[in-house]
């Protein structure tokens, strides 16, 4: 079989949407066009009920409650709404909130604002396999301490937090416990009371729905989590966010949750047999090429490799039948090296030559074969070219050397 | 980012890609950049004592497409040219001639530093090489 160029291997970014999913939603975009607010006729009762069927199947895919779910506009949405939401509420119970370096910008830049108005936040190194310490999280933990906010898959790396240890801490302490679960959901098995989250945020596009819905998983019993809320108007979703339900996204969100849950098993075997193809004939090919991140804790379709001595953005180039992401470009152009990476301790040089590998639903495995054997000959061919690569050849250590800054 | 088809030209048919020795009295060796700054470039350049004519020059580049095609540019530009010469040959002309966005200007001025760094290299040689004729040799210096 002849493969379709480009090959897209950048599933941790977006999905495409599935078939049955937009299935699914096509009839609330026209006959069931109907305002799921709209109490007193029917057109208004269909949205509903449709809303509250997706409400459902996506309280299942995590173990929680439908009454428990909050739709919003997606992951970035959800967490602001989580930490805002919380910070704003407890205030007065504390000003502290816990939070690692590796989270996705919507926490980092979410945490920087509540900075401004007075709160303290500690922000977690991580472990050279990028996960949090959970000796360091518990020294972090004051009496003004009211959220802890821990991802559960990183989007760069792949590597999955212990959520039911942080889990248990928290409760410990009883400290709120948020998890930006957006990589894991419907790729990872996730219960909420199992892994004793009080508030999980998750979105559509990363688990083959559509782009711009997401929601907020917030507790309602043991504890009862209160959010103050951060749009305000019609009261929609029990206050917590008003706003007219966005009804095709959410179903379509419904349909991709009740999707995943049902063939996340199957997927997990067949992505994980793929990722370990496209990882054993790296290696196979290469020398001097390091995986970024622990690869026991780890969500089965994610890669993420460092290439030695070759560069990132010329490393993309010739690929560009294929689309990966790398964390990289040079520090003088408007790209920066991975913050994710620099975090794990990664020398700058290896964060300016890592490709992530996002594998999915669709990918095959001749396009596995394909991406691994290019790969091969580019990485070959750039090292050829590597100033780098051949003073190391030389058994120059790379690290002592004078560099003159320009 | 798009790259001009020159610049494509150069990464995937790299002019000169090599190394000279670098002890050798004839060869100048720039190695300019940084690892954790993204980028490094080898320019060497290797003048005929006679004619005092680069007659041969090798690059090696880690860094973006635009850098090695800088880099590139750069050796095809040398081949021919006398020491002084090669140190008119500005950024701005490789920034013309590849067609390069404003982000990768520095890409340009990189090799522009490789070319200085190889030719003072090789007169710091030449010049140790011939302590006698003392500074006269040297009129550029
Ligand atoms: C870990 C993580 N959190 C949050 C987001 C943001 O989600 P959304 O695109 O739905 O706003 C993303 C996706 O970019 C992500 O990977
Ligand atoms: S070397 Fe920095 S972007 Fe080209």
């Amino acid at each position: 079989m002849a493969i379709k160029l480009p090959i897209y291997m950048d599933y941790h970014a977006t999905t495409p949407a599935d078939p049955r999913v937009v299935e699914a939603m096509l009839p609330y975009f026209t006959e069931h066009f109907g305002n799921a607010a709209s109490r007193n006729h029917p057109f208004g009762w269909e949205a509903e009920e449709a809303v509250d069927k997706a409400r459902k199947q996506v309280a299942d895919l995590i173990g929680a409650n439908a009454k428990e779910i909050v739709f919003t506009s997606g992951a970035t949405e959800s967490n602001n709404l989580a930490i805002k939401g919380v910070a704003e509420m407890y205030r007065e119970k504390g000003n502290h909130i816990i939070t690692a370096v590796t989270e996705h910008k919507a926490i980092i830049d979410t945490c920087k604002r509540l900075e401004k108005e007075g709160y303290r936040v500690t922000y977690l190194p991580v472990q050279k396999d990028g996960l949090v310490n959970l000796d360091e999280l518990k020294a972090a933990i004051s009496d003004e301490t009211i959220l802890i906010s821990i991802m559960t898959a990183n989007n760069e790396i792949g590597v999955i937090q212990p959520i039911a240890e942080i889990g248990a801490i928290a409760k410990e302490k009883g400290i709120l416990f948020h998890t930006d679960a957006v990589q894991a959901a419907g790729k990872i098995p996730f219960d909420v009371n199992a892994l004793k989250v009080d508030i999980v945020s998750i979105t559509a596009h990363k688990m083959y729905g559509p782009k711009g819905v997401g929601a907020l998983y917030v507790r309602r019993r043991n504890p009862r989590v209160l959010l103050s809320a951060q749009i305000d108007g019609g009261g929609h979703e029990r206050g917590m966010r008003s706003g007219t339900l966005n009804v095709t996204g959410i179903v379509g969100m419904g349909k991709a949750a009740e999707i995943a849950k049902a063939e996340m098993a199957d997927e997990t075997k067949r992505l994980s047999a793929l990722r370990d193809r496209l990882n054993d004939r790296l290696h196979k090919g290469l020398d001097e090429i390091f995986i970024n991140g622990s690869v026991e804790h780890r969500l089965p379709h994610s890669l993420n490799i460092s290439f030695a001595y070759v560069e990132g953005e010329s490393l993309l180039m010739g690929i560009n039948d294929v689309a990966v992401s790398s964390g990289s470009a040079c520090t003088s152009a408007s790209l920066e090296p991975s913050y994710v990476l620099k975090a794990l301790g990664a020398g700058d040089d290896l964060a300016h030559s890592s490709i992530r590998f996002g594998l999915g639903r669709w990918s095959t495995e001749e396009e596995v074969d394909y991406v691994a054997d290019k790969l091969v000959s580019v990485v070959t061919r750039l090292r050829e070219m590597s100033p780098l690569y051949e003073l190391a050849k030389e058994g120059v250590d790379l690290s002592t050397m004078q560099w003159e800054a320009h | 980012m798009a790259y001009s088809n020159k610049v494509i030209d150069h990464y995937e048919n790299p002019r000169n890609v090599g190394s000279m020795p670098k002890d050798d009295v004839n060869v100048g060796t720039g190695l300019v950049g940084a690892p954790e700054c993204g980028d490094v470039m080898k320019l060497q350049v290797k003048v005929n004592p006679l004619t005092g004519i680069i007659d041969d020059a090798k690059f090696k580049t880690f860094g973006c497409g635009s850098a090695i095609a800088s880099s590139s540019l750069a050796t095809e530009w040398l081949k021919g040219k006398t020491v002084d010469e090669a140190l008119a040959i500005k950024n701005t002309d490789i920034v013309e001639e590849l067609a390069l966005p404003p982000v990768k200007i520095h890409c340009s001025v990189l090799a522009e530093d490789a070319i200085k760094a190889a030719i003072n290299d090789y007169k710091k040689k030449q010049a140790a090489d011939q302590p006698a004729a003392g500074a006269a040799a040297q009129p550029t210096a």
